[in-house]
């Protein structure tokens, strides 16, 4: 199986700045995969030197293209949503789908407009009178009507409600997502994305510091809740992570045998964003 | 795929106001000004002239003026028809060259400062044809709307004299439609289109440039630029080295990045070269008319300016294409 994304010491520096740091990572087809880190991590830098937007060191090959040199074929086959509200406020729902339709060969206009058709979207609205959320409709309208092979989404669903972020990701799993197809997506909300994603990237200071796909996630990290009595015999055991509930310690464990840390009380699979916050300690102090 | 009819199709969408209302008003209210001028003018000659009801020029009946006219008179009046319907004419283009200066200005600028440029190159559009749409729009879309309502203007404005004229009993056909010449007016007006064009070339290349570089106020950078190199090269008295006066500099570098937007513009720098244009000295409409004819306008093209000119304004499209690539949207 070939990557959609391979980079080979991928750097990016602003004056003096690195935003990121000769990473090296490989995204196969048919994933999705987030890419997690805190704000200024270098995960937005990342997806913008792939999808051509930005300069680079290094080499990466986005479906066996350079995005610096042949952006203009690669973006037949790549679509991005960079930010919520990056639609031109003076555009009407029709003309957009028109445009989109005129100028994308993989366009199927007849999704777009059943996806519209499901939402509160006028053809004659403009953009400017929608609220953030039908933006964000309007935007995956054209967006999932675009047969692309690869989707990157920079926080799509940034300030948006809860009702409309789970519409929104319920959307793309059920009408866009297929084996051909592989989704890139940068969120804070880790929570609500972590059931669909196959694939996990975590990056701090412009590196990666975890890659792994989610099976291979719950197959290192444990999560263990240690009655106080026992919390010593469990941290000889070198959790990576320690919080205190309800007068239990809660340690998360890498790489620890399942059946050992048994002994020490109930063990389960961490959500990404304990394992998030344990992996991301300290960045900034 | 006709991706390039789509991406003016979206410039048209966009500044609709601008190309498209904004000449087509300015028309409607030249026509109207003209009409409350006739209305005050009517009101006032009734309250002064002695001959009451009926209009007289030079003593004569309008409704027997064209019998007494010799064919020279006729030939004359209608020249001066046509300058009227010229002048008429000269309102849709006077805001064309404010339209086009500030769309050029915000054509690559706005979509950087409200990050849509990131919805654009998220679909297969290159920064090549995308810069060439804005391009196409500013000199060839805008004006021949521009175009359209000022002959549109120029048609009502005779129609409005047509009105004035079977007020007073005259025959319009024999006293407007008959000496004037509104469709040489309109022919002459669409054969400049090309020249606008190329000479506007410069100042929309520098705005595109602009534009596409500046990371706030393009506005200020636009017009602060030449000036302060114009203030500089008199200052510094650079061009007296290379054997020119300062004045030069002014109008062939500073005035031909901000000022092409304007039509006929070309006229004022050819008066300077052209030994025809230096002796002009009209002795009638027709010769002002002769001036804005086809003809003239088109022997622009014999000038090297219009095609230093127009090389400029290619090379700074150029770069402006560059930074649309490679500005970095933070």
């Amino acid at each position: 199986m070939s990557a959609v994304i391979s980079a080979r010491n991928l750097s990016k520096r602003y004056g003096k700045t690195i935003a990121v740091d000769n990473v090296t990572f490989d995204i196969p087809a048919g994933r999705i995969v987030g890419l997690i880190g805190p704000n200024g991590s270098g995960k937005t830098t990342t997806l913008k030197a792939a999808l051509g937007l930005v300069p680079f060191e290094g080499e990466l090959k986005v479906l066996g293209r350079d995005p610096r040199t042949q952006r203009d074929e690669l973006m037949q086959d790549v679509c991005f949503i960079a930010d919520v509200a990056v639609l031109p406020r003076w555009l009407k729902v029709k003309d957009a789908v028109d445009f989109v339709a005129g100028v994308h060969p993989r366009f199927d206009r007849k999704k777009a407009e059943a996806y519209i058709a499901n939402t509160k979207l006028s053809p004659d609205m403009r953009v400017k009178e929608m609220s953030k959320g039908m933006i964000v409709q309007l935007h995956l309208a054209l967006v999932m009507a675009i047969d692309a092979k690869l989707l990157v989404l920079d926080e799509p669903t940034l300030g948006l409600d809860i009702l409309y972020r789970k519409q929104f990701y319920q959307n793309l799993l059920e009408d866009y997502f297929d084996e051909q197809k592989t989704i890139v997506i940068t969120t804070h909300q880790v929570e609500e994305i972590e059931h669909i994603l196959t694939d996990l990237m975590f990056i701090r200071d412009g590196r990666i510091v975890l890659s792994a796909t989610m099976d291979e996630v719950g197959e290192r990290f444990t999560e263990v809740m240690v009655p106080a009595d026992r919390a010593d015999a469990a941290r000889a055991l070198k959790p990576v992570d320690e919080r205190q509930v309800f007068g239990k310690a809660v340690m998360l464990f890498d790489g620890v045998p399942r059946s050992q840390l048994a002994e020490y009380g109930e063990t389960r699979n961490p959500g990404i964003a304990d394992l998030f916050v344990a992996t991301m300690k300290g960045t900034y102090a | 795929m006709n991706t390039f009819k789509w991406l003016l199709k979206r410039e048209y969408w966009e500044h609709r106001g601008g190309f498209f209302w904004a000449p087509l008003i300015t028309g409607a209210v030249f026509m109207l000004l003209t009409i409350m001028a006739i209305i005050a003018g009517e009101s006032l000659r009734r309250a002064t002239d002695e001959g009451g009801t009926i209009l007289k020029i030079n003593g004569v009946e309008i409704s027997k003026l064209t019998q007494t006219m010799s064919p020279g008179d006729v030939a004359e009046m209608g020249s001066g028809l046509d300058l009227g319907t010229l002048l008429a004419s000269t309102w849709p283009f006077l805001v064309l060259a404010f339209v086009v200066f500030f769309y050029c200005l915000g054509a690559l600028f706005d979509e950087r400062k409200d990050r849509s440029i990131l919805f654009w190159k998220s679909l297969p559009l290159s920064d090549q044809q995308t810069v060439l749409s804005k391009v196409f729009s500013a000199l060839v879309i805008a004006p021949v709307i521009a175009t359209v309502a000022a002959i549109a203007t120029s048609l009502g404005f005779l129609v409005i004299l047509s009105g004035y004229a079977l007020f007073h009993v005259g025959n319009p056909l024999t006293l407007i439609w008959g000496p004037a010449s509104p469709l040489t007016v309109a022919f002459n007006l669409a054969a400049a289109l090309p020249v606008y064009a190329m000479w506007a070339l410069p100042t929309v290349g520098w705005l595109l440039l602009v534009s596409a570089w500046s990371k706030s106020k393009p506005f200020l950078w636009a017009l602060l630029v030449p000036l302060f190199a114009g203030v500089l090269v008199s200052w510094f008295d650079v061009m007296e080295m290379l054997g020119m006066k300062a004045s030069w500099f002014w109008t062939n570098i500073v005035g031909r990045m901000l000022l092409g937007t304007f039509n006929g513009i070309d006229m004022v720098y050819r008066t300077a070269k052209d030994p025809a244009m230096q002796n002009f000295n009209p002795q009638g409409p027709q010769d002002v008319l002769a001036l804005f004819s086809a003809q003239n306008s088109w022997s622009a093209f014999t000038h090297v300016d219009i095609w230093v000119g127009a090389a400029a304004g290619v090379a700074m499209i150029l770069a402006a294409v560059y930074f649309r690539r490679t500005r970095d949207e933070g």
